[in-house]
């Protein structure tokens, strides 16, 4: 059990953003109306994060791996997250093994 | 939108009511916690690192990332900063809920209701909110059982995956890319949202190819929600969840 001490700066560093964005609301919402455009970049945050994130083990690896990430796609269109996720890396698993 | 709240219950019977509504959460998330510790630990955090993080966070999409642009030692202010790209959202899920507990909640109640407001949370606060009010012992009901059982399931995740070895050959290194995906998806909200991930996809393989590190996740977000932004303004519609 132990704990270095960047890994203790990043995990305060996450807590206290992620707690500030939970609060905001309780002080932004009596002062300010979000315009909405705004709102509607807003809204597109968490989407463009995720496809970033992902892009280098998704896009960026091989086509084995581009192959399963559109698998789990046409999966995620029908089937609840976990069974996704199944899919996805049994696909992975298969694309290795036919293409190398 | 009028609706007609009911008054509350007693606060034993408005807790148990939200330990109820939260059972299907907590069995959706208890798999993925897991997952996550063992992912963690592959990473080389340890177990008590993984509890801190689940338990001072505790936002599951958030602590994907951080893992997936995890190094050593930890890139703190890279990490900082995807946790508040993420998290972003909650600015608006915070804003629409805060009227609704503006009288029933002490400012304890509300400081302390929100560190725990996740998506799934903040949703079923909303469903409950629409015809009901707002009860402190029915949040308390809902989110305890809810944090306790991430907390729990990322730690053991982390404790019985330490032993698990290498991940690639099965190809379980690509659950966290097709959870992602899943997640992605549930964002979907029609053509636009494809232009966005186009938008995010693009600058985030250029920026991955030329730079490396971690720049790739912030050059993603910011392609992706300018690309919104600029798209919002030609018909302005849906999309303000503030409201």
């Amino acid at each position: 059990m132990t704990v270095d001490p960047f890994t203790l700066l990043a995990i305060l560093g996450m807590a206290v953003v992620t707690y500030l964005t939970r609060l905001s609301g309780l002080f932004l919402m009596s002062r300010i109306t979000l315009p909405r455009r705004l709102a509607t970049a807003l809204d597109a945050v968490p989407a463009a994060v995720l496809m970033a994130v992902i892009t280098p083990a998704a896009l960026a690896t091989g086509p084995a791996e581009t192959l399963a990430a559109a698998v789990a796609a046409i999966a995620a269109l029908r089937l609840p997250m976990l069974a996704v996720v199944a899919v996805g890396v049994a696909a992975a698993a298969l694309f290795r093994a036919i293409l190398g | 939108m009028t609706v007609s709240p009911k008054f509350p219950a007693s606060p034993a019977d408005e807790f148990r009511d939200g330990m109820i509504t939260i059972v299907p959460m907590i069995i959706a998330a208890l798999p993925i916690g897991l997952i996550f510790g063992a992912l963690a630990a592959q990473k080389g955090l340890s177990p008590l690192e993984v509890m801190l993080m689940s338990a001072g966070v505790f936002a599951g999409g958030a602590q994907f990332v951080a893992l997936e642009i995890w190094s050593h030692p930890a890139p703190w202010l890279t990490l900082t900063v995807s946790a508040l790209l993420v998290n972003l959202r909650h600015v608006l899920m915070s804003a629409s809920l805060a009227p609704k507990v503006a009288r029933g909640f002490r400012p304890w109640q509300r400081a302390l209701g929100f560190f725990v407001l996740t998506d799934e949370v903040w949703a079923l606060a909303e469903q409950r909110a629409a015809t009901r009010v707002l009860t402190p012992a029915w949040y308390a009901g809902m989110v305890i059982p809810f944090y306790l059982n991430w907390v729990i399931a990322a730690t053991a995740g982390a404790i019985t995956g330490a032993v698990l070895g290498d991940t690639t050959r099965f190809g379980l290194d690509f659950a966290f890319p097709a959870l992602f995906i899943a997640l992605i998806m549930s964002f979907w909200k029609g053509p636009r949202t494809g232009t966005v991930l186009a938008a995010s996809a693009l600058a985030a393989t250029g920026t991955y190819m030329a730079l490396g590190g971690a720049w790739y996740v912030i050059a993603g977000a910011l392609a992706g929600v300018l690309v919104a932004y600029v798209t919002a303004a030609e018909t302005d519609e849906s999309g303000a969840q503030g409201q």
